[in-house]
């Protein structure tokens, strides 16, 4: 049986192993959620540390405890084990980490899924026409299928992305205007239409949890929806000349009356 | 079976060269020369290398751009990226070792093809210069390791076509080389010895070759296209020409991807010879071990795209990627339970090479988990292009791959000089590597999740803090060098006498003289059919057996 001391030290490592599960699962690492992607995104991070950590603590504390508890003693001239091989031992470590990643692909592809990543770009963007029948659109993620229930859906609002060396220039097809900030309302739905003019850079918004490359001569896509009424970086994340690091913008979450306010004093089309 | 003799020697070619100091120097058909000549030239490119990262990081202890104008940032950021992989971990983890100990391991006297060989070798020196002497000239390129179009046809030219030069030339290279050491370990087995009798690192240059001479080509084929867009205003690549800038990518990671396992798969083979040695005991299991290295040159085939999940790529391919990308992790993953396993119940020396070796193991873990987060493309979308992927790439080339030359170097300089390294100078060098690196990558994780976005020269001044612990850390690095250097010359003239075997290992290159004679036997070569025999009793058999074959 048991010894009592043997029963405490295995629940005290128990609770242990649980405490600090709670912990790193808990413990928040990422900038401010402000998107409907980004709550998803940190949903799957957490996962992915949590396993991150059990396997990389496994592994450090086996290293480290074979270094000390097998470290040659002063005087002992002897050979370790001539174990070679063990095959039960190396088929269960060859099937657990395929059943881990196996798990961890089909998760974050209900993740992708959830973020909107395997719908049909052009179908929640009946505003306008994206891809005339000659144009190739690819990549960005939709909208989030969270709110993808077409009764509450908006109407996702259109902007069109032009980005050169070293600024982003936001085009509102809607209002007919162009600003140098993306001013979008809280809640609604954006389609954005990405497109480079000299050399590649890429949308992203780390609070959104979102990035795109913005490509010469390849329009890509991205849709979001903002969560959270703020000031937010836009930062350029693909190298694109010596002021790549300067490249910045900013995108303002805006309450709709807000919103509706300074689009209505930049537009130059009678609002209906 | 094929039986091979192995060459005799190049008796008349020996005579015209050098002897002692000088023949380093010199165009030496020796493997054994050639590896050296390998290795201490990568380590002056790494010498530079790491000057520029200093310069890196020096930059980024604040948050504007203050030390260096921004264009030479991105010189600067270009020429340390180019040269830490073609011209240090590349050379030194494939040419360098593989020169010096894959005669040994197949029982020849020197690789199949020598001559090729020297030219191998002696293209890296000019191309390294070359490449470094653009920046005087009329600055180097700057559009990064990766060269990605338009940026690379847009900045200035000379600089960009020195690059393309320079790699063009280290590319073919590593061709000659890794076709040499296909047919020296298929061909120039010493009679008797089988496949899967050779040691771990055969496998692991075998596996790396295959690798290097299916997708290298394609490298040096894209960058002669691009060298076409920027000399002759053609258009592959050219969006203003019609060119697709994706294509580029497509083409350059299914070479580049392959590059990362040339950088390891070498190292992995590296540290299967050194743990068994000192922790007493055979590695564990070899036969799973062969086929991991085959399933990761495979795989690492087929998963270029994990580069490119934001490029616009279509969902299919993503996912695609993402699968094949996360599987790699299960026959790498084999390899490391392995060598914990070799390890476990051992009789380990804690010497400076199984320090690093183990360090190796556990900053490789990390490096190898932040890849598998990274496969996944939801994640990656939000850290691709940041500094959550200079960290996950920084653990594995550098906390994967510079700690295993770092621990070889502990491991065979007594075979290379006669004489042994300090081990108490190994074990600070250590100590201050493997706390350094770890200070200078560790916080970079957070600043990518956070916002901070790679190549940049100024940031967010919220980010100030981070970086200047990361820079902290690599100024420790820095440092480390230090004391590496002073006991690499001082030990060579100062270092206690090696001896044949120090380590009582049981692999062909420990039993021969150190260091040894020209044709690295002077009778016979040994047959060693079982490199790892280490164990209780057995070992001395096994040795017995060995000395008495050799009389
Ligand atoms: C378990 C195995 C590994 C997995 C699953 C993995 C996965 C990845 C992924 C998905 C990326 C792209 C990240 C991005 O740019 O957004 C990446 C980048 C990178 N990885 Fe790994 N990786 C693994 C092992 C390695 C190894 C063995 C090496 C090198 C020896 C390596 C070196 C790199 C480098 C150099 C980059 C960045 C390239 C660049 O953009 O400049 N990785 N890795
Ligand atoms: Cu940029
Ligand atoms: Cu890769």
């Amino acid at each position: 049986m048991l010894k009592p001391s043997a029963i405490i030290t295995l629940l005290v490592s128990i609770s242990l192993a649980v405490g600090g599960v709670w912990i790193i699962y808990n413990i928040n690492l990422l900038p401010e959620a402000a998107s409907s992607n980004a709550p998803v995104y940190d949903e799957l991070f957490r996962v992915l540390f949590v396993i991150g950590v059990i396997l990389f603590v496994g592994m450090f504390a086996a290293v480290v405890y074979s270094l000390i508890e097998f470290r040659r003693r002063p005087g002992d001239q002897e050979d370790g084990l001539p174990v070679k091989e063990n095959l039960p031992l190396e088929i269960f470590w060859t099937a657990v980490p395929a059943i881990v990643v196996l798990f961890v692909g089909l998760y974050s592809y209900d993740i992708y899924d959830r973020m909107g990543g395997m719908q049909p770009l052009d179908h929640q963007n009946h505003g306008y026409s994206v891809s005339s029948s000659e144009e190739k659109v690819w990549g960005g993620i939709g909208t989030s299928s969270n709110n993808s229930n077409m009764d509450l859906q908006m109407q996702s609002l259109p902007v069109e992305v032009t980005a050169m060396q070293f600024a982003f220039l936001f085009r509102y097809p809607k209002g007919d205007f162009i600003s140098g900030e993306l001013h979008v309302p809280v809640g609604q739905t954006i389609s954005m239409r990405m497109e480079s003019n000299d050399v590649i850079h890429a949308f992203w918004v780390p609070e959104f949890r979102i990035k795109q490359d913005v490509i010469p001569g390849q329009p890509t896509i991205l849709n979001f929806t903002p969560t959270k009424p703020g000031r937010f970086p836009i930062i350029c994340a693909e190298l694109c000349g010596p002021y790549h690091g300067g490249m910045r913008s900013t995108v303002v979450v805006e309450e709709p009356e807000i919103y509706q306010d300074w689009f209505n004093k930049n537009s130059n089309t009678i609002v209906s | 079976m094929t039986i091979t003799i192995p060459p005799k020697s190049n008796k008349e070619s020996e005579g015209l060269q050098p002897k002692g100091f000088l023949r380093y120097f010199s165009f030496s058909l020796d493997h054994k020369v050639i590896g050296i000549q390998y290795l201490v030239c990568g380590f002056l490119f790494y010498l530079v290398g790491g000057a520029l990262a200093s310069a890196i990081r020096i930059e980024l202890t604040s948050p504007i751009s203050d030390f260096m104008p921004r264009d030479v940032y991105n010189q600067v950021l270009t020429l340390h990226g180019t040269i830490m992989i073609f011209l240090w971990i590349v050379p030194v983890v494939n040419g360098a070792f593989g020169n010096y100990l894959i005669p040994f391991y197949v029982g020849a006297r020197d690789m199949a093809f020598p001559r090729l060989n020297a030219v191998a070798f002696w293209l890296i020196p000019p191309a390294g210069l070359m490449l470094i002497s653009s920046y005087f000239i009329n600055g180097a390129a700057q559009s990064g390791w990766t060269a990605y179009p338009p940026l690379s046809i847009t900045t200035p030219a000379a600089g960009q076509i020195i690059w393309i030069l320079s790699v063009l030339l280290l590319g073919g290279s590593s061709i000659f080389g890794g076709i040499n050491f296909i047919a020296t370990i298929l061909k120039l087995r010493r009679p008797g010895l089988k496949l899967m009798q050779l040691p771990m690192y055969c496998w692991a240059m075998l596996g790396t070759s295959i690798l290097v001479v299916l997708s290298t080509p394609v490298l040096a084929g894209t960058l002669i296209l691009l060298s076409f867009d920027i000399v002759a205003h053609t258009g592959f690549f050219n969006p203003t020409l019609g060119g697709n800038v994706i294509v580029y990518q497509h083409l350059f990671w299914f070479y580049s991807h392959p590059a990362v396992y040339i950088m390891v798969l070498p190292a992995f083979g590296l540290v299967s010879e050194i743990l068994p040695i000192h922790s007493r005991k055979p590695l564990f299991g070899y036969t799973t071990m062969v086929y991991s290295i085959m399933a990761i040159v495979f795989l690492g085939l087929i998963v270029w795209a994990h580069h490119m999940f934001t490029s616009g790529t279509p969902p299919w391919m993503r996912l695609f990627f993402t699968i094949a990308t996360s599987f790699i992790a299960v026959p790498t993953g084999i390899k490391f339970f392995n060598w914990v396993a070799t390890l476990w119940g051992g009789k380990i020396s804690l010497n400076s090479a199984i320090l690093f070796s183990c360090g190796f193991i556990v900053n490789f873990v990390l490096g190898g988990i932040t890849g598998v987060a990274l496969a996944q493309v939801p994640f990656d979308i939000h850290v691709h292009d940041t500094y959550f992927v200079v960290a996950h790439f920084h653990y594995i080339v550098y906390g994967g791959s510079v700690f295993v030359i770092f621990s070889s170097i502990y491991h065979w300089y007594p075979k290379f000089t006669g004489r042994m390294l300090n081990e108490k100078i190994g074990r600070i060098h250590f100590i201050l590597t493997f706390v350094g690196f770890n200070l200078c990558f560790a916080p970079q994780h957070w600043l990518g999740m956070n916002g901070m976005p790679r190549r940049v020269a100024e940031y967010d001044p919220q980010f100030t803090f981070v970086n200047q612990l990361s820079s902290f850390g690599a100024l420790l690095m820095a440092l480390s060098t230090l004391p590496f250097l002073w006991n690499v010359i001082h030990s060579s003239f100062k270092g206690e006498i090696a001896g044949e075997n120090p380590w009582q290992a049981l692999t062909p290159e420990w039993l021969t003289s150190s260091p040894p004679p020209v044709e690295n036997w002077l009778g016979e070569a040994p047959l060693v059919t079982d490199p790892y025999g280490y164990g209780k009793k057995q070992l001395q058999e096994q040795f017995n057996d060995l000395e008495s074959e050799k009389q």
